[in-house]
């Protein structure tokens, strides 16, 4: 651990620490978005000015005219400008760490925060394997979707709103990656929950998304209340909340399976759970999707919601001192991983199938970080964010265009229903390509990255059956789950892209490719989908068939890169529980599996295209309200009714009845009882209709006194 | 600066002038026409803002307990004198007293319209009787100080006021003044007691400190202290006026109200009645009382603001949410708890003041705090939005916002002692989100459907100058809290240290324990000077005004084995 506490700038510049790893600037990655926040922010307060001005005056602004004013152009530049520097010098330490052994992480101590008494918390940042992994997919897919924005929100009255938000997004999530203890992480993650908040409510005319935001908000802190708590009990226990010294202590302070560690790893799988919308708190996921469609991308699929992941990884040494904990995360990722993706199944909105897709997804990443497979979780956090990104921009694209073609002929439809979709290859091919390589990599389907990622996985799933029967049974869950996945993608892909156009002739003919600062991020995210996987193939899989009999080089480098931080959990976990097996649960090596896996999942994929694009669809307006089981999962299994019954409004009826009959009647009415026989002298009452007493009262009460104290005396 | 403090003697003047000169203002504004009363107003309270800033510089973190001590006997015959002082806590007290003043003031231009004269004298009285309080080392001073508050109070919500002014002020006047006088008899007792044996008569805080008390006695008076600081606070259930009191009150008298005079009472607790009654205020029946009310307090105030129609009235609520954390940091009697439970007081100042300040000036704009009545302000109002989300922000503890630290500080230092105490407090961080972010949502989001609001100016650039440093400070305090937890340290660690001490036997020995290695690294560092507050022996040498406890030779040698 680092013993300066030296400023910022003498910290930033030559110091060498971490064997022979010095980072370059890494303050200044966090300080660029905040910049850059800063600078669209007063974009943001002169042009809403500007808007609120034009407003009073009764007169509508024209946003769609040729001339934008330098609130509207400068935010293209400042926006996706910071993103981009904040990428390179992230990379720049990312190549500076590759040749280096890095056992400890390099910390950075800029300010005290918190001091008192034995607690000393410090504003400090940590760089190490994980945390540079996590920042390059966060300013790496961020800058690529802040470059999609400049197109999708151009003509958006809020641009330079929706830039400050999504700087100041990538500054707290940045802060919650590299944040150097329990405190610093949380301040990033309550950051990144209130920017979600204020950019899921960005179109706040609208009540619907408004109401979106502020329960994505509350159901967070549902999740923070219990990473609150695991951090007193840390603290209590430890005297720090600094990483290092919680985790280097840990193994020889806590007892393995003990009360104490079981319940810090409950109350941070709580948090974890709220931050990545898993069983029980997911309901807010679905409902963000209200938010411009590059912010899914990036919040509510790339980065945020993938902080749960990242607080298990990054607590690996707590985790895997409580089986129980452990188990719960990754029971409860399974549960989450299959319930989601029955939803998917019979959604018609397009963002909807991929945030129910999202929320799945980020299940199998909770399996893979629950059964101790750390590198695994985070793995699938890097591929997801890829293809995911890209699946999200594309609807974006598809939305955009759609929205365009139904704007033309002030068309009264759903831009966003994949009923009134179809056919929309042959108006946007590069969107359809890229976004078939994004299905097929999350379908699992080699040598897309996804089939590396959530393959293993699986793998670790299956082989940790020995522990515990339950991991047969999470095995099952993961493989169905895969199956459906790779379902419902195909459907989506099918309804949005193939069969006959069902938007209209006179719409069709507006529909259009997006422009090309949309479409190239696509391109890049469709390259990291196919290759983004390679960087941990297994060994045994790389001098496979699969492998390429060598062809795939890259093997087990991402297990390798995060062992200094993985090491010590996998080490308790193989001395408490026994190794990993070497076979699935029923048999069969890895290869073997892998092969199944790929098969199963390309025929679902070939049948699913052919069932779906048998059917016959109809545009939203015209389609038969589902029945049966399908309404069950198209009213996504009744959760927030239930939630509305059995939660929000009995809560609003007690506060209702404590206001009206505790405060009101029971306090007050005694209150009042009390008083009205003070209020017998009428002196009070009088007193104040004259006004001008108040030398006179004050003498009185001194007066008051001084008879009393001499009374007594 | 410290060299310009020195040369002008700021330490032996700067109590007396923040006490008196308001009451200097009031001749000024007296003397002024009714349209130039605020003027004079603000200007004189922002030089007063200014001279307590040397505070600052003035204290000394590692000096003496307490600093700028003064004495002077007023009335010898009982012992009553003039004297005063300050330690870390008070200080942050008075700065945001003097800083909330003008602010208030200020912010306040248009809202007063008739009979401007009287209010501002008003504003300055209480100006005085506040800052007394927080600046007086005497009882019976302090009481006078304590009980001048209410008057002007009394009137400012009683004759500017709302509708209902008058029954509010009535409630206000009685709730306070029946807790004060049972806290009179109280300081009586306690003063007849310390005479007993055979000690000339004094009300000198130090004097009565380690009056022996029985525990019986002890439980009594505690009763008696608690019940008035427990209304000023104001603790569940003893809070129903301060909803009344806040809605009816002008926006300065709101503002004043809960940004300072709430924190009279806890103020009470730290100073007095945990030093005083130390077994009683550490009997577990009573802790857990006291905790319990806390925690109620928390949960039920944010359900009850959560349901609330009035603007106003939900951020009155809320402010009886704050203070539950600062109950709970207080009874904790961990370091932690106490700081968190201190930082969570500025806070609230702070942000709940700006809250009233912002409903202020809606008020002043459409003359409704009906939440219904607004919607889409965001649109016509960017400026205010902004302040106001970032305010709603600071008040339910977003990190990175001075509502944060205190809150994590008064919970981490709860649950060193009272875990579940503290788990369920935890659950306000919940209930915070539950009550203020769909009143934000349905004053500033939304369809802008109501044509009045349509028109509504943005702030104007009084107002900017008014929310600009409250708002700065939200964020400073939230990112940077240390020069103020530094100096508020030494005031907290010798009441919770002293606490632990007198009850040595008593259950309270393991709670400052993982504060001890820090505490005798200081005994160390610091023991030519006497300052610190622990003495195994609770009864204190008379003729030690130094304004600072004494510590015996022995306790400072076993230390240093």
């Amino acid at each position: 651990m680092s013993e300066s506490t030296l400023s910022a700038v003498a910290a930033d510049v030559g110091q060498v620490a971490g064997g022979g790893f010095d980072p370059v600037l890494p303050g200044l990655i966090l300080l660029l978005p905040l910049l850059g926040f800063a600078v669209n922010g007063a974009l943001a307060l002169a042009s809403g000015s500007r808007s609120a001005t034009a407003l009073r005056e009764g007169r509508e602004e024209d946003h769609a005219s040729s001339a934008r004013p330098l609130t509207h152009t400068l935010p293209t530049w400042v926006g996706p400008g910071v993103m981009l520097a904040a990428f390179l010098l992230t990379a720049v330490n990312f190549v500076g760490m590759l040749g280096v052994e890095l056992a400890e992480p390099v910390i950075r101590t800029y300010w005290t925060w918190m001091a008192t008494g034995a607690l000393s918390v410090e504003a400090a940042i940590q760089l190490d394997q994980l945390s540079l992994i996590m920042m390059m997919v966060i300013t790496g897919v961020g800058f690529l979707i802040h470059v999609f924005s400049v197109g999708y929100m151009k003509e958006d009255p809020g641009y330079p709103r929706y830039f400050a938000y999504l700087n100041l997004f990538v500054f707290f999530m940045l802060t919650l990656v590299m944040g150097a203890n329990f405190p610093m992480m949380f301040v990033g993650w309550e950051g990144v929950g209130l920017c979600s908040y204020l950019l899921i409510g960005f179109w706040f005319r609208d009540r619907e998304k408004a109401n979106a935001g502020k329960k994505a908000f509350i159901v967070n802190r549902v999740g923070d209340f219990g990473l609150l708590v695991a951090m007193f009990i840390l603290f209590a226990v430890f005297g720090t909340l600094d990483y290092q010294a919680i985790f280097g202590a840990a193994p020889d302070t806590l007892v393995y399976g003990g009360a104490t560690v079981t319940a810090v790893t409950l109350f941070l799988l709580l948090g974890a759970a709220g931050k990545s919308a898993q069983v029980p708190l997911y309901v807010w996921l679905p409902d963000a999707m209200a938010g411009p469609t590059p912010v899914s991308a990036l919040i509510h699929a790339a980065t945020m919601v993938t902080a749960g992941v990242y607080l298990v990884a990054r607590s690996s040494v707590l985790f895997a001192m409580a089986p129980v904990g452990a188990a719960a995360v990754a029971t409860v990722g399974a549960i989450t991983a299959l319930f989601a993706a029955t939803i998917a199944l019979k959604q018609y909105d397009i963002k909807k199938v991929l945030a129910y897709s999202t929320v799945s997804q980020l299940g199998f990443m909770f399996m893979g970080v629950g059964v101790g497979a750390y590198a695994a979780g985070v793995f699938h956090l890097m591929t997801h964010a890829f293809f995911k990104a890209l699946l999200f921009l594309g609807a974006g694209a598809v939305i955009h265009s759609m929205h365009h073609a139904l704007h033309a002929t002030h068309k009264d439809w759903d831009a966003q229903d994949m009923r009134n979709m179809g056919g929309l290859r042959r108006f946007m091919p590069a969107t359809w390509i890229t976004m078939w390589v994004a299905t097929l990599a999350i379908a699992g389907i080699w040598p897309f990255a996804g089939f590396f990622s959530k393959d293993e996985i699986i793998w670790y799933v299956g082989t940790s059956a020995p522990a515990s029967v339950l991991y047969t049974v999470l095995w099952g869950m993961a493989i169905a789950t895969a199956l459906l996945t790779a379902f419902y993608m195909t459907r989506m892909m099918v309804m949005t892209f193939h069969g006959p156009n069902r938007t209209g002739g006179a719409e069709a003919k507006h529909l259009h490719e997006a422009p090309l600062n949309m479409t190239i991020p696509l391109g890049i995210l469709a390259v990291l989908s196919v290759f983004g996987g390679w960087i941990n193939v297994p060994g045994s899989v790389r001098d496979s068939f699969f492998g390429g009999f060598g062809l795939l080089p890259m093997s087990d480098w991402l297990d390798r890169w995060l062992e200094p931080l993985t090491a010590t959990a996998y080490q308790i976990r193989v001395d408490q529980l026994g190794a990993y097996a070497s076979t699935s649960p029923v048999g069969g090596g890895h290869v073997l599996w892998g092969a199944i896996a790929t098969g199963l999942a390309l025929a679902v994929v070939i049948i699913g295209a052919r069932v779906v694009g048998s059917r016959e669809i109809r545009p939203a307006v015209d389609s038969p309200e589902p029945t049966g089981f399908g309404k069950i999962l198209h009213d996504k299994w009744y959760v927030d009714e239930l939630y509305d019954r059995i939660l929000v409004r009995p809560i609003q009826s007690l506060s209702r009845a404590c206001w009206r009959w505790i405060d009101q009647v029971i306090i007050d009415g005694t209150v009042n009882a009390v008083g009205s026989m003070a209020r017998g002298f009428g002196w009070f009452g009088s007193l104040v209709q004259t006004g001008q007493l108040n030398t006179y009262a004050f003498i009185l009460t001194l007066g008051a006194l001084v008879v009393l104290g001499v009374l007594i005396l | 600066m410290s060299g310009l403090l020195q040369a002008s003697a700021y330490e032996s003047w700067i109590l007396h002038a923040l006490i008196w000169l308001p009451l200097l203002g009031i001749l000024g504004v007296l003397a002024s026409s009714e349209e130039r009363a605020k003027h004079f107003a603000f200007a004189w309270t922002s030089g007063l803002f200014v001279l307590s800033l040397g505070l600052l510089w003035a204290f000394d973190p590692a000096g003496p307990l307490f600093q700028f001590t003064s004495d002077a006997p007023w009335i010898e015959l009982w012992g009553v004198g003039y004297s005063l002082g300050i330690d870390g806590i008070s200080l942050f007290m008075i700065l945001l007293t003097t800083f909330i003043m003008p602010v208030a003031i200020l912010g306040a231009y248009r809202y007063i319209g008739e009979k401007r004269r009287a209010f501002y004298a008003l504003m300055l009285l209480l100006q005085t009787g506040i800052v007394g309080v927080f600046a007086s080392m005497d009882l019976f001073l302090f009481y006078i100080f304590f009980e001048l508050t209410l008057v002007p109070m009394y009137f400012i919500v009683g004759v500017w006021g709302g509708e209902r002014r008058v029954y509010a002020a009535v409630k206000f006047f009685l709730y306070t003044a029946l807790g004060s006088l049972l806290m009179l008899v109280g300081i009586l007792y306690l003063y007849i007691q310390a005479q007993a044996g055979g000690a000339p008569p004094s009300f000198h805080y130090l004097e009565l400190l380690g009056t022996p008390l029985t525990l019986g006695e002890q439980l009594w008076l505690f009763a008696a202290f608690a019940l008035a600081f427990a209304i000023k606070v104001p603790l569940f259930p003893f809070h129903t006026w301060l909803p009344d009191a806040h809605v009816e009150a002008p926006t300065p008298g709101s503002v004043v109200l809960a940004a300072v005079l709430l924190k009279l009472g806890a103020y009470g607790f730290i100073r007095f009645v945990l030093p005083f009654f130390p077994d009683a205020a550490t009997h577990p029946t009573v802790v857990m009382v006291m905790l319990v009310l806390g925690v109620v307090g928390i949960i039920y105030a944010a359900w009850v603001a959560a349901v609330q129609p009035d603007a106003k009235k939900l951020v009155a609520y809320t402010s009886v949410a704050h203070m539950g954390f600062v109950v709970l940091g207080i009874f904790a009697l961990t370091l932690n708890g106490l700081q968190g439970g201190l930082l969570v007081m500025i806070s609230h100042g702070i942000s709940t003041g700006a809250l009233f300040l912002l409903l202020g000036m809606l008020y002043e704009r459409r003359h409704t705090r009906l939440i219904e009545d607004f919607g889409g302000l965001a649109r016509v109002a960017p400026l205010l939005a902004t302040a106001f989300v970032i305010t709603a922000l600071a008040t339910i503890g977003v990190p990175g916002t001075s509502g944060f630290v205190g809150e994590f500080l008064a919970l981490l230092g709860t649950w060193e002692r009272h875990p579940i105490i503290a788990l369920v407090g935890t659950t306000g961080v919940i209930f915070a989100a539950y009550y203020m972010l769909p009143m934000v949502q349905k004053i500033l989001f939304n369809e802008l459907d109501r044509e009045e609001n349509r028109t509504m100016p943005d702030l104007s650039g009084r107002e900017i100058a008014v929310l600009a440093p409250l708002v700065a400070l939200m964020v400073l305090l939230g990112v940077f809290p240390t020069p103020v937890l530094d100096r508020m340290e030494p005031g907290a660690r010798a009441v919770v240290e002293y606490v632990e001490e007198t009850t040595r036997d008593g259950s309270l020995l393991e709670a400052a324990r993982l504060d001890r290695v820090d505490t005798q690294s200081r005994f160390v560092h610091d023991s030519g000077r006497h300052e610190l507050l622990i003495s195994p022996d609770p009864t204190w040498s008379l003729s030690d005004r130094s304004g600072a406890f004494r510590i015996p030779d022995d306790h400072i040698l076993r230390d240093e084995g």
